[in-house]
């Protein structure tokens, strides 16, 4: 008994707040399209592109900060790819998603072989350090686990109240649920859709990327394969669990914050049990919020998922 | 000062069809101008182009001598055009200010500061009459409120000239008058309204000059003073139409269905249908009388067997049918036309024959031992093209490539030509030409003469009178009375669609008598 409460530690929730930080930001750009009406399961993919993109940004031009340039840049021609396909050519959508998933993992596992060759201990690059808030940082107890971040990490917090303002207090967000809901009502009141469609897409590809880049140069300093492992999935079902508003969608990515920092602490605790089934608990914590949040959909968009035909 | 919005040789082709043929129309200020047509006249295709929202291939759109360029909605809306579609478009989530301010610039843009826009709304509100309230949600309103901010919505984008596509098909009487009287007012005001419809009876009540089209072509403006009905008509159709239907007299048989006491509940958990009883005879046409959502969809499927009844029996002759399943009830003798073609009525992507042996594929002379036969289907279906008279190349043609008349008109073939007792018709004539519903109005008679018993479901108050023997009322769920041949009229009817009873109406009555 006592172990497990000695999980819960300074660390641990240090943890749980750092690890949540990719799943939001990302989950941040993924409600803006959602609520756009359209779904993006490819974000998986796109936080792998980020993540590499990254890298490849610090190793080229020795710093991290034009690493995350670069990512955010390749965001925005993701989103635009994406968006050509699912918006453009009517394609359908998760498909398009899973296409994207399953080329970012392909591609940035050969890139990263080509451009640094196989190596026993990955290249490191430059990263983005902690940036302690003045002040704040010395208060006792959460000074510590929620003002000595990543400068990346205050950056997804920040887009939640940032995303809940534009979609509840903006025409802007009116516009766009109004897209979500009822794109043709949208149409005949003079918005164009489309071009809505295409800015949320871009919003969802540079947010993906950008909580890619938090995963190999905050968390590390290095990129590995498929270093996302399933957080761009957990983003996509925080935005379910969450009923598409921002809060309760950062609600649900601490949640899976807390689920990577106790399967992390509790490999650190050495307890018998094997690696794998811990790597799993996130996800398997997801399946079941799925299973538990598929019934309740009054706020799923109406449109979701529905390519628009403009005449 | 008179203006005249006109648009000249406006030219549409889709893939197969030109829409619009090089029509020239104009509309002048302060008028009530009639759009007059069939579906698929091009009626609603004109009127979107004029919006912006479709293209047109030729033609342009002037406003007095000066051309203007109409894109999109946005570009409609700044040339002062407003359009209440035919369905809503309204979001259900948001409330009604969110649905009227949607689009239009605010005052503090982006911010969504509302204040401003609120009062402007109330000010157009008190001008024309049109009272809603604001912060409800548009989901829980009735048709007649939401049609209420479709107006609203238009008239706060600035709109002078207002198009509206089929606005009284959801309405009550009452709200039909109301809706004029608001529309009159405003006209005088020195406002326009194109006013696209089929029902003749409208036309000549409000609309100042009447354009006619057929075929995507226009066939002449004419003054509504000037018209003759039967004229207009034929000007629509292009052949002599008889706006009335010959029925003969005949003696009701046996009872074929029997309600008693039915209730039914609907996924909220709501009563859906609450105490209905009533039968329906041989050689009869019994209509039930609603604006939709009152529990006309409930009945079908309770009678049809698809939804649980809470409550009471159904009746089919001695058989209580109430608690079967949907096939059995089907096998038993009952035929239905539902309420969507498309959705309920037809696979779209079968052929004609495909979809006319369903319900009875398994049966001769369709099928022996399980094995379709092919060569007797397609005879069979032959005929019953050549019968009806189905516009199609052959048994084989997909329904999906069919026009909707044609499309219901293979429902109607299959539903009749099955062993019934019953038919169940719901909207049988939705959304139909009038070629078309003069075809299935002569076939439900039809079947009157055979002897069969009929429940027609209608809101078209017009085909209910023409064809029913007693007419039911409906209002959530609950029969608020009943109506035979010799005593309707319009406004107890229309009242009763409005939740008062039959009993209170005649009570008032003989109040005002006294």
């Amino acid at each position: 008994m006592e172990n497990i409460l000695a999980v819960l530690t300074q660390e641990f929730f240090y943890a749980m707040i750092r690890m949540a930080s990719p799943i939001i930001l990302a989950a941040m750009g993924e409600v803006m399209l959602e609520r756009a009406g359209i779904f993006n399961l490819g974000l998986e993919g796109m936080m792998l592109f980020g993540a590499f993109f990254a890298v490849l940004g610090s190793f080229l031009f020795h710093s991290a900060w034009a690493g995350v340039a670069l990512a955010m840049m390749v965001g925005v021609l993701l989103g635009l790819l994406f968006g050509w396909a699912v918006i453009s050519i009517r394609a359908n959508q998760a498909v398009t998603g899973t296409a994207i998933n399953i080329l970012a993992l392909g591609m940035t596992s050969m890139l990263a072989r080509m451009i640094w060759g196989v190596m026993d201990v990955p290249l490191s690059v430059s990263s983005i350090d902690v940036f302690a808030i003045p002040l704040l940082h010395k208060m006792p107890l959460l000074g510590y686990v929620l003002f000595q971040h990543s400068p990346l990490v205050y950056l997804a917090y920040l887009s939640v109240p940032l995303a809940a303002f534009v979609l509840y207090r903006t025409s802007w967000g009116l516009k766009i649920r109004a897209i979500g809901e009822h794109p043709k009502a949208a149409e005949t009141m003079g918005i164009h859709v489309l071009r809505w469609k295409y800015a949320m897409a871009i919003i969802a590809g540079s947010c993906a990327t950008l909580a890619g880049s938090i995963l190999s140069l905050s968390f590390m300093n290095l990129f590995v394969d498929n270093i996302s492992a399933g957080r761009g999935f957990m983003a996509v079902v925080s935005v379910i669990l969450g009923q598409w508003n921002p809060w309760g969608i950062a609600m649900g990515g601490l949640i899976f914050g807390f689920g990577n920092a106790l399967q992390m602490r509790l490999q650190s605790f050495g307890i018998p049990i094997p690696t794998d089934l811990l790597l799993i608990f996130p996800i398997f914590l997801a399946l079941i919020v799925v299973l538990i949040s598929k019934g309740s959909s009054a706020a799923r968009p109406s449109a979701l998922a529905k390519p628009y035909y403009k005449e | 000062m008179k203006r005249t919005l006109r648009m000249e040789q406006i030219t549409k082709r889709f893939p197969g069809v030109t829409a619009c043929n090089h029509i020239d129309i104009s509309f002048q200020t302060g008028e009530i101008h009639a759009l007059l047509g069939e579906n698929g006249a091009g009626k609603t295709t004109l009127m979107n182009i004029l919006y912006g929202l479709h293209h047109a291939d030729e033609g342009r759109i002037l406003m007095d001598d000066e051309v203007l360029t109409i894109d999109s909605p946005q570009q409609a809306i700044e040339c002062g055009i407003g359009m209440v579609h035919q369905h809503f478009m309204l979001v259900p989530k948001f409330s009604v200010l969110e649905n009227i301010v949607l689009g239009t610039p605010l005052d503090r843009e982006p911010f969504l500061n509302l204040e401003l826009a609120r009062k402007k709304i109330a000010l157009i509100a008190q001008e024309t009459g049109l009272h809603i309230s604001l912060d409800e949600k548009v989901a829980n309103l009735c048709v007649g409120d939401q049609q209420r901010v479709e107006i609203v919505k238009a008239l706060y984008k600035g709109a002078q000239i207002l198009i509206m596509d089929e606005p009284t098909s959801v309405l009550t009487p009452q709200e039909t008058d109301e809706l004029f009287r608001v529309l009159k007012r405003w006209t005088r005001e020195g406002n326009t309204v194109v006013f696209i419809t089929h029902k003749m009876r409208e036309v000549i009540e409000i609309c100042d000059r009447i354009s006619v089209l057929r075929d995507g072509k226009m066939m002449g403006t004419l003054l509504t003073s000037e018209v003759n009905p039967d004229y207009v008509a034929e000007m629509m159709v292009g052949r002599c139409i008889s706006l009335s239907m010959d029925r003969s007299e005949q003696a009701p048989g046996q009872c074929v269905l029997s309600l008693q006491h039915v209730s039914v509940e609907n996924q909220q958990g709501c009563r859906a249908l609450d105490d209905v009883s009533f039968d329906v005879k041989e050689g009869e046409i019994v209509g039930i009388a609603g604006v939709d959502g009152n529990g006309q969809f409930e009945l079908i499927e309770a009678i049809l067997g698809s939804c649980p009844i809470v409550q009471g029996e159904v009746f089919l002759g001695y058989e209580k049918i109430s608690g079967l399943k949907t096939q059995l009830i089907l096998k038993a003798g009952v035929s239905c036309i539902p309420f969507s073609r498309q959705k309920e009525g037809l696979a779209m992507e079968f052929s004609i024959q495909d979809n006319f042996i369903l319900k009875e594929q398994w049966h001769m002379p369709y099928a022996k031992k399980g094995l379709l036969q092919k060569k007797a289907i397609k005879e069979k279906v032959a005929q019953v093209i050549h019968k009806y008279n189905i516009k199609a190349i052959g048994p084989e043609t997909k329904v999906v490539n069919m026009s909707g008349g044609n499309q219901q008109k293979v429902v109607v073939a299959r539903e009749m030509d099955r062993n019934h007792r019953l038919l169940l018709a719901c909207h049988p004539t939705h959304g139909l030409d009038i070629g078309a519903i003069e075809f299935i109005h002569k076939s439900i008679l039809e079947e009157r003469s055979n002897q069969k018993a009929v429940l027609l479901i209608s809101t078209e108050l017009d085909e209910l009178f023409s064809l029913c023997d007693r007419i039911l009322v409906f209002y959530q769920g609950k029969v608020m009375g009943e109506v035979d041949k010799e005593h309707w009229e319009v406004r107890d009817i229309g009242l009763m669609m409005l939740g008062n009873r039959k009993e209170e109406l005649e009570r008032r009555g003989h109040d005002t008598n006294r």
